[in-house]
């Protein structure tokens, strides 16, 4: 049990998808503007996260490994995340239209967003069992949400800021985004 | 053997890609969720040309929003009359007030009346030469004449007359597509019933006007004075008429020293 809250705290702060390991930038960038809008896509990213680590862990340990087919999980995974995400969103419009409405635009586009992909693979890579790898990736959602929410207040200061006309918009959300990733290498060694 | 390899990973591979296919397209069919008759019915009537006048999205998002009952019956403006009384018969409800608007170009200066300042031979686009130096025309809020608004016009609608661009109100449908298209956002759209219009969007002073074009509104406010129903109004150097308050008398016409208002009925 302890390893399991380990696992999911060092998701949150140590591992952080975004600020310690910079996968899914393309979300974090695009849509932290506004918390709302943030907050959605994060909550898209803890269910897609979880969903696809369900589906693509039982078929690298029972399809791909035993046929020596390790070195196309990629490829399989892409593929089977990409059919599963397109799968909920049909079946959701179908009989859940309020969480089809509240999910909206964001359940397709993370369909194969980098993060996702990057978090059911990293699970080999860290050899964690089912239970495990599930946490993981529920604790690498929740990070998201984490940084999502954090940068989005971040944004919403710089907006009324005076900023220099060469470092205004982009660059000068990279900047913050790097000193934000920076305070989180203040959480290592915390856990994990 | 390698080759064996290769063939169990194209199998098993091209299996998963099968049966996520196969998941797919069953399941498009059986979970599809069933269109609402009524909208394609609603989106038939609209023209289709998606310009986005209604203030929704395209027709479709019109259409739903007539579906859904949040939407007044009156805003397509490309269809007209027709459509609005077919979109009521359809909905079984009062047909609102259809209030056609037309787009009319607010600028007089043509070659005759205001001077150019550079010789352009650039691309000949209006947006174009709008980024160098804003245009060729010594005056900054004048129509540049290259036809950015006539190449927008789907129905032949606008011609460009000694380097200006002048609207056949028979022919526009109040689309707005030369609204967004004109770089110089002096393309407005205005009511049909509107016949006396300041054909000027220069904000520039009095001075600057009259030494660069004759038929610039000056804001000398000859006309606020004459007009008996306070429907003008002089904001930064520009009148404006309220055509709620028009009643087409004509006088300020025959009074603005450099002829800028003009009736166009």
């Amino acid at each position: 049990m302890n390893n399991l809250i380990t696992i999911f705290l060092a998701g949150i702060l140590t591992e952080n998808m975004v600020l310690s390991k910079f996968l899914g930038i393309c979300p974090f960038l695009g849509v932290s503007k506004k918390l709302n809008t943030a907050v959605s896509m994060s909550l898209a990213v803890i269910f897609v996260m979880v969903l696809s680590t369900l589906v693509t862990y039982p078929i690298y340990a029972n399809i791909l490994v035993p046929n020596g087919l390790d070195y196309l999980q990629t490829i399989v995974f892409i593929l089977v995340i990409a059919a599963l995400v397109q799968l909920v969103e049909i079946f959701f419009k179908r009989f859940v239209p309020p969480l089809y409405r509240a999910l909206g635009i964001y359940l397709p586009l993370i369909t194969t967003n980098c993060a996702v992909l990057g978090i059911t693979l990293l699970h080999f890579t860290k050899e964690y069992n089912f239970v495990e790898a599930i946490v993981n990736a529920l604790g690498a959602g929740v990070g998201f949400l984490v940084a999502m929410v954090l940068f989005a207040g971040i944004r919403s200061k710089l907006e009324t800021c005076d900023i220099i006309k060469p470092l205004n918009g982009l660059p000068i959300t990279l900047i913050a985004a790097s000193i934000v990733a920076l305070s989180f290498l203040g959480f290592s060694g915390l856990v994990g | 053997m390698v080759f064996m390899e290769i063939i169990v990973a194209v199998v098993i591979v091209g299996i998963i890609g099968f049966i996520a296919g196969l998941g797919l397209s069953v399941a498009s069919v059986v979970m599809a969720v069933p269109s609402n008759e009524h909208t394609e019915k609603l989106r038939a009537v609209l023209p289709g040309v998606n310009c986005g006048a209604c203030g929704y999205s395209g027709c479709d998002a019109y259409a739903n929003a007539l579906a859904e009952g949040s939407a007044k019956t009156n805003l397509c403006i490309p269809g007209g009359k027709s459509t609005v009384t077919r979109i009521a018969e359809l909905l079984g409800v009062q047909a609102d007030d259809f209030m056609g608007k037309k787009a009319k170009v607010l600028c007089n200066g043509s070659y005759v009346h205001t001077e150019r300042k550079i010789k352009y031979k650039g691309i000949p686009t209006c947006d174009a030469a709008n980024m160098m130096y804003s245009g060729t025309s010594a005056c900054d809020y004048a129509c540049l004449g290259f036809g950015d608004c006539a190449n927008a016009c789907e129905y032949g609608a606008i011609e460009i007359k000694n380097g200006v661009a002048v609207v056949d109100p028979r022919k526009c449908t109040g689309c707005t597509k030369c609204v967004s298209a004109c770089p110089k956002q002096i393309i407005e759209m205005l009511p049909e019933s509107a016949n006396v219009v300041v054909i000027c969007k220069s904000l520039d002073k009095g001075a600057v006007v009259r030494r660069i074009c004759d038929v610039g509104c000056i804001g000398c406010k000859l006309c606020v004075k004459v007009c008996q129903y306070d429907a003008i109004t002089v904001d930064d150097n520009l009148a404006v008429i309220d055509q709620g308050k028009c009643t087409s008398c004509g006088e300020c016409v025959k009074v603005c020293p450099q002829n800028c208002i003009k009736m166009t009925a």
